[in-house]
C-alpha cells in the first residue's frame, strides 16, 4: 500500500534583519493511511512552520508534500488542521459552526451537524455561543467541526496545549475514542511528550532549529494505554535523551 | 432599583449645575441672560405653538438622510479597501486629506453646489459621516484575526461565503462603533449646517431666536434640546451594540 502522505526534502527559510533564518532544513517522512504520527520537538523549533508547509498553507523553499500520489499546492478541505489558539467561529452558534464547513450537497446539513456535535458530547450546546463555553469544550467544537466534513487527514498542532492537564487529558481519551469510531490519518504536533505516547503509532523527534528529524520511534502499545507501564516509561525516557534531558 | 442607583449621581450633578446657574443669574442681576425657569417657559411656549417639534423633526431628518447615506456608501467601500490592497493604497490617501477638513469648510461649497434647501444640510452630514465609517470598517477588516480566514480557506468555501459568513460578521462590531461615532458627529454638523443656510432645525432655532431680539431663553432651550437628543441618539447605537449579532466581541 502506498503512503497517504510523502513529505520530501521540505526546505523553509525566513529572511529577517539579520539576514535568512534557516527554520527547517531537508524533512522527509512519511505517513500511512489511517496512521497516527506524532512530531515532537523543542519549543520554537519550527514545528507550526513545517505543519503549515505540510497543510499547504505555506510554501516550501524546496521539497514537496504528496497527499495521494499528487503534490498540493494549497489547504482542502480533505485536509483539515486544529490548531492551538482555536478558530471556531465566535458570532456563529455551535451548529452554525458546523454546519459552516459543509459546502457540497448534503441532504440534511442540521442534522449531520448536530450529530457530530452529540459525538463530541456537546447535545444540548447546538444553539450556544462560544462565549458561553469552557476552553475544553471549546476544542470539542473545533475537534466536531473539523470531523463533519468527513476529512481523510487531521492535522493538529499543539491542539490541547491551551488547556489544563485534566481536561487535556480528557481531551486525549476522547480523541481516542473518536479515532476508533471514524478512522482518519493523523498528524499532531506537540511539545508534550505524554500526549505523543498517549496517541501515536509512531513518534518522529524533531531537533532544534533549523529542525530536522533526529529521531523516529516506534509506539507498539494497545488502547486504551497506561502512562505508567514501565514499557511507556522507558519510551518516554528514551525521547527525552534525544532532548538531552 | 440598581438602574435607579446608577442614574442618580448624574442627576444630582444636572440639578447641581442648574442650581449654580440660577444663582448666578440672580445674583448677578443679569438682563438677557435666562434663568433655568425661563428656558422652562421658552421650551413650553415651543411646545404650545407646535414649532418645537418640526425644528426636533427637521434636524433628524436632515442627519437621518445624511447619516444613512454615508453607512449605504461609506460600509461597502470600507469592506472593499480593507479586502483589496490595491483598494486600499489607491484611496486611503484621498480619504485622509479629505477626512480632517471640517465639514462647516464645506458650508460655502455646498450652497454653491446644493442652494439653501435640505439638499445642503444632508451632504454636509454625508461628508461628515462617511469618512470615520469608512476608516473603522477598512480598519476592522485588516485587523480581523488571520486565523478565521485561514479556517475558512481550509474549509475551501466560496468567496461569497466567506465574505458573509467571516468577514462581515467579524467586522460587524467596528462598523457599528464607526457608526456610532459618524452619527455623533453628525448631529454636531447639523446645527452648525442649519446656522446658515435654512429656515427650519434647531440650529435655524438658535441663530433665529438671537437675530429676532435677543431671544436668549430660546437660544438656551435650543441648546438643551439638542444636548438631550444627541444623548438619545447615542443611547439607541449603543442599543445596537447590544444585539446577539455582535454580542461575542463583548463578551468576557
Amino acid at each position: 500500500m502506498p503512503a497517504k502522505i510523502v513529505v520530501t526534502d521540505i526546505t523553509k527559510s525566513f529572511s529577517t534583519a539579520k539576514g535568512p533564518l534557516n527554520v527547517i532544513s531537508a524533512i522527509n517522512f512519511t505517513v500511512d493511511d489511517g496512521e497516527f504520527v506524532a512530531i515532537v520537538g523543542p519549543s520554537g523549533c519550527g514545528k507550526t512552520t513545517l505543519l503549515n508547509i505540510i497543510a499547504g498553507f505555506v510554501r516550501p523553499d524546496r521539497g514537496q508534500v504528496v497527499v495521494d500520489g499528487t503534490a498540493i499546492c494549497g489547504p482542502s478541505p480533505k485536509r483539515i488542521v486544529i490548531s492551538q489558539q482555536g478558530s471556531v467561529f465566535p458570532w456563529l452558534t455551535v451548529r452554525q459552526n458546523l454546519m459552516f464547513g459543509l459546502n457540497g450537497h448534503h441532504p440534511d446539513k442540521m442534522a449531520l451537524a448536530d450529530r457530530y456535535v452529540s459525538m463530541v458530547g456537546l447535545k444540548g450546546f447546538e444553539k450556544g455561543y462560544p462565549h458561553e463555553l469552557s476552553g475544553g469544550m471549546l476544542k470539542r467544537v473545533e475537534l466536531a467541526r473539523a470531523l463533519v466534513v468527513k476529512p481523510e487527514i487531521l492535522y493538529m498542532d499543539e491542539p490541547l496545549s491551551a488547556l489544563d492537564a485534566l481536561t487535556s487529558l480528557q481531551m486525549r481519551i476522547e480523541l481516542r475514542r473518536i479515532l476508533s469510531e471514524d478512522r482518519h490519518t493523523c498528524v499532531l504536533i506537540t511539545h508534550d511528550v505524554d500526549e505523543a505516547i498517549h496517541l501515536a503509532d509512531r513518534i518522529l523527534v524533531l531537533s532544534a532549529r533549523p529542525a530536522a528529524i533526529q529521531a523516529a520511534f516506534e509506539v507498539p502499545f494497545p488502547h486504551p494505554r497506561n502512562l505508567l507501564s514501565p514499557e511507556a516509561v522507558a519510551l518516554k525516557v528514551a525521547i527525552l535523551r534525544e532532548f538531552g534531558l | 432599583m440598581g438602574k435607579v442607583r446608577q442614574v442618580l449621581p448624574s442627576l444630582v450633578m444636572a440639578a447641581l449645575l442648574v442650581a449654580v446657574w440660577w444663582a448666578l443669574v440672580v445674583e448677578t442681576r443679569s438682563v438677557i441672560f435666562p434663568t433655568p425657569a425661563q428656558v422652562v417657559m421658552a421650551m413650553a411656549d415651543l411646545v404650545r405653538q407646535g414649532t418645537l417639534w418640526d425644528h426636533i423633526g427637521a434636524s433628524l431628518f436632515r442627519v437621518g438622510a445624511g447619516f444613512l447615506l454615508a453607512v449605504a456608501i461609506g460600509v461597502p467601500l470600507g469592506l472593499w479597501m480593507g479586502w483589496v490592497k490595491g483598494a486600499f493604497t489607491t484611496l486611503n490617501p484621498l480619504v485622509q486629506i479629505l477626512r480632517p477638513i471640517s465639514p462647516i469648510a464645506w458650508i460655502p461649497l455646498a450652497i454653491l453646489w446644493f442652494g439653501v434647501g435640505d439638499l445642503s444640510p444632508i451632504f454636509l452630514i454625508f461628508l461628515s459621516s462617511v469618512f470615520p465609517t469608512i476608516v473603522q470598517t477598512a480598519d476592522g477588516v485588516h485587523t480581523i484575526d488571520r486565523k478565521y480566514i485561514q479556517a475558512a480557506d481550509n474549509f475551501g468555501v466560496t468567496r461569497a461565503k466567506l465574505f458573509l459568513q467571516v468577514v462581515i460578521p467579524a467586522v460587524l462590531p467596528q462598523i457599528i462603533v464607526g457608526m456610532r461615532v459618524s452619527l455623533g458627529v453628525a448631529w454636531l454638523v447639523v446645527v452648525a449646517a442649519e446656522m446658515i443656510a435654512l429656515r427650519s432645525g434647531l440650529g435655524y432655532l438658535i441663530i433665529d431666536s438671537r437675530n429676532a431680539g435677543n431671544r436668549y431663553d430660546l437660544v438656551v432651550a435650543g441648546m438643551v434640546i439638542i444636548g438631550i437628543t444627541g444623548l438619545l441618539l447615542d443611547s439607541v447605537m449603543r442599543r445596537l451594540e447590544r444585539l446577539k449579532l455582535v454580542g461575542w466581541r463583548y463578551a468576557r
